[in-house]
């Protein structure tokens, strides 16, 4: 695979490339320039072979049987909960669920924590959440008749630090914040963050299904309570994600959904649950796609989660400078410290004309509100056109990512 | 470089998109309704007068793509006239052909020109966002309507 080192990075993009077969293809007679990460990444063969390799040779139910395929399966399954313990560095590996990803986490938590919110309390979330990390805490305030707050954002894109702790006090009982922003690209500084709502003994959720794939996280450092993620964004496959969660929290919470598996003695009159993290995974889970994700990390792993960074920042800041020349083109989201996503609009054509005649380019943009729909509001346009980078695409398919917008406004006249 | 994309953006289409007829708001309209399509965000109200039995005024405001305004502005441009029955009928003839389904292209006057749509099923809602949102009005609903 690639040869990394902390000093000299040869980052070989080709390479990589062809560990992801989906890329080798024509879309509408050219070659496919899928720059749609954001949305959901591609896979790398290792994936797609832990997968073929799970259900041809291991397939069988875990945690239960004493047959050897349960064995190995479940081992696997394991396997991949000590691999995301280790790379997102909490102290114990019973601090993982697994769930279908990071909005199911985000629900599960709220679901958890619903225990201690009462009449009046509040949450304090972003202006840039995706509806997932919104939604979940809108239904948590219905049921519990606590108050949503919704910290600002400024034109750039950028959280409001002091509007933010203003918004901070005694009545705040959990905080759920984006580690980076999906419509704009914004990276918050959540360590300041997490530590300004600790003064005031506040729990937080971090959802890092943005950040994940492009910036080192550890949770200790970060000493947040919860961290979530979904694994398709990360090259795993779709139908799997992660919750991090302090013991002691974890501890505390209800369990999310009933069933099998998340109970260690039921009668009718009683049933005690199992021990975290299986208390929180009711029913047989997608056991491939668990093993899938731990490939994926595999192999993030051995490209090295900087080198990604440091190219998708090269690849970013090569787009941005790019765009420059396009007088048409105004990017949504210039915050200083953002991950590889160029959001953007073009005066008098809509992103959705955009993403069909980039389409025809056999470039894939997202066109839309991207689940951020009071992001939206917010910088006053409807949709943007977005472009998201990812550790296997080109600064060459930059330049046909800028040829085609080009392309488009000439056609459109 | 995009000429293949020809035959659903024709000229008319950018024609209508760029001065797209009856964007307005109608103050004195009969009845005026939403629409909305959730999945992307297109949203437009639409206005009509009505008098007995006649679409004698039709207007729309709203934002959207090209092809839905495009759509919009050729819809309201050529149901001013029609009873509240033919408009219907169009409104019947103009969802097959956006959804691919055999149609008399005579019948469709120039509204011919979004045939195209039926090849882009990404793009089928925004074209019919409008006719779905006049069906709505026609039938006397008052609630928004969405393309979901």
């Amino acid at each position: 695979m690639i040869e990394t080192n902390s000093n000299s990075m040869t980052y070989d993009v080709e390479k990589i490339r062809s560990d992801f077969p989906v890329l080798n293809q024509q879309v509408h007679g050219k070659p496919l320039v899928y720059l749609d990460n954001a949305a959901t990444s591609q896979k790398p063969q290792a994936v797609i072979d832990s997968l073929v390799h799970y259900y041809a040779n291991d397939n069988a139910n875990i945690h239960r049987g004493v047959h050897t395929l349960s064995e190995r399966a479940t081992l696997a399954y394991e396997n991949a909960r000590k691999t995301v313990q280790v790379f997102l560095n909490a102290s114990s590996e019973k601090e993982i669920v697994f769930t279908r990803g990071a909005t199911e986490a985000i629900n599960l938590v709220a679901n958890g924590v619903a225990e201690y919110i009462s009449a009046g309390d509040e949450i304090l979330i972003t202006a840039m959440e995706h509806h997932s990390n919104i939604v979940p805490w809108q239904m948590l305030c219905e049921k519990t008749g606590a108050i949503l707050k919704v910290a600002p954002i400024d034109e750039h894109g950028e959280l409001l630090l002091e509007e933010f702790e203003a918004l901070i006090s005694k009545k705040t009982k959990f905080a759920a914040l984006s580690h980076m922003s999906n419509a704009l690209g914004t990276i918050n500084p959540i360590k300041s963050l997490i530590n300004l709502l600790h003064l005031s003994g506040v729990p937080v959720l971090i959802d890092g299904a943005q950040a994940i794939p492009h910036i080192p996280v550890d949770v200790q450092a970060l000493g947040c309570e919860f961290y979530v993620f979904s694994g398709h964004k990360l090259y795993a496959p779709t139908g799997i994600g992660a919750l991090y969660g302090q013991l002691e929290q974890l501890e505390k919470m209800v369990p999310y959904q009933g069933g099998g598996d998340m109970i260690s003695m039921v009668t009718f009159d009683k049933t005690v649950y199992s021990k975290v993290p299986y208390k929180f995974e009711a029913g047989t889970p997608n056991i491939a796609g668990t093993i899938g994700l731990g490939a994926a990390i595999d192999y993030i792993t051995q490209v090295g989660i900087d080198a990604i960074a440091a190219h998708e920042n090269s690849l970013l800041e090569h787009a941005v400078e790019q765009s420059k020349s396009i007088k048409k083109l105004r990017i949504i989201g210039t915050a200083k410290n953002k991950g590889a996503i160029l959001s953007f609009v073009l005066d008098g054509i809509h992103p959705h004309d955009i993403g069909t005649m980039m389409d025809h380019q056999g470039i894939a943009v997202r066109a839309g509100h991207h689940c951020a729909m009071p992001v939206m509001d917010f910088f006053g346009v409807p949709a943007t056109a977005r472009a998201s980078f990812a550790m296997y695409n080109t600064h060459e398919e930059v330049d046909a990512l800028m040829a085609g917008i080009e392309n488009l406004i000439e056609m459109f006249g | 470089m995009l000429d293949d994309l020809r035959d659903l953006y024709q000229e008319v289409i950018f024609d209508h998109n760029r001065n797209p007829r009856n964007f307005r708001a109608m103050d004195d309209a009969d009845r005026q309704i939403d629409g909305f399509n959730p999945l992307c965000g297109d949203r437009l109200t639409l206005f009509i007068k009505v008098n007995d039995g006649k679409i004698i005024d039709a207007s729309f405001q709203g934002q959207g793509c090209a092809i839905s305004t495009a759509s919009a502005s050729l819809m309201t441009d050529i149901i001013k006239g029609q009873t509240e029955e033919e408009a219907q009928e169009l409104f019947e003839l103009f969802h097959k052909m956006a959804t691919g389904e055999p149609v008399e292209m005579d019948d469709l006057g120039k509204l011919a020109v979004l045939a195209g749509v039926c090849e882009y099923p990404a793009r089928v809602k925004c074209a019919t966002l409008p006719w779905h949102t006049l069906d709505a009005l026609l039938k006397g609903s008052e609630e928004p309507v969405t393309t979901e």
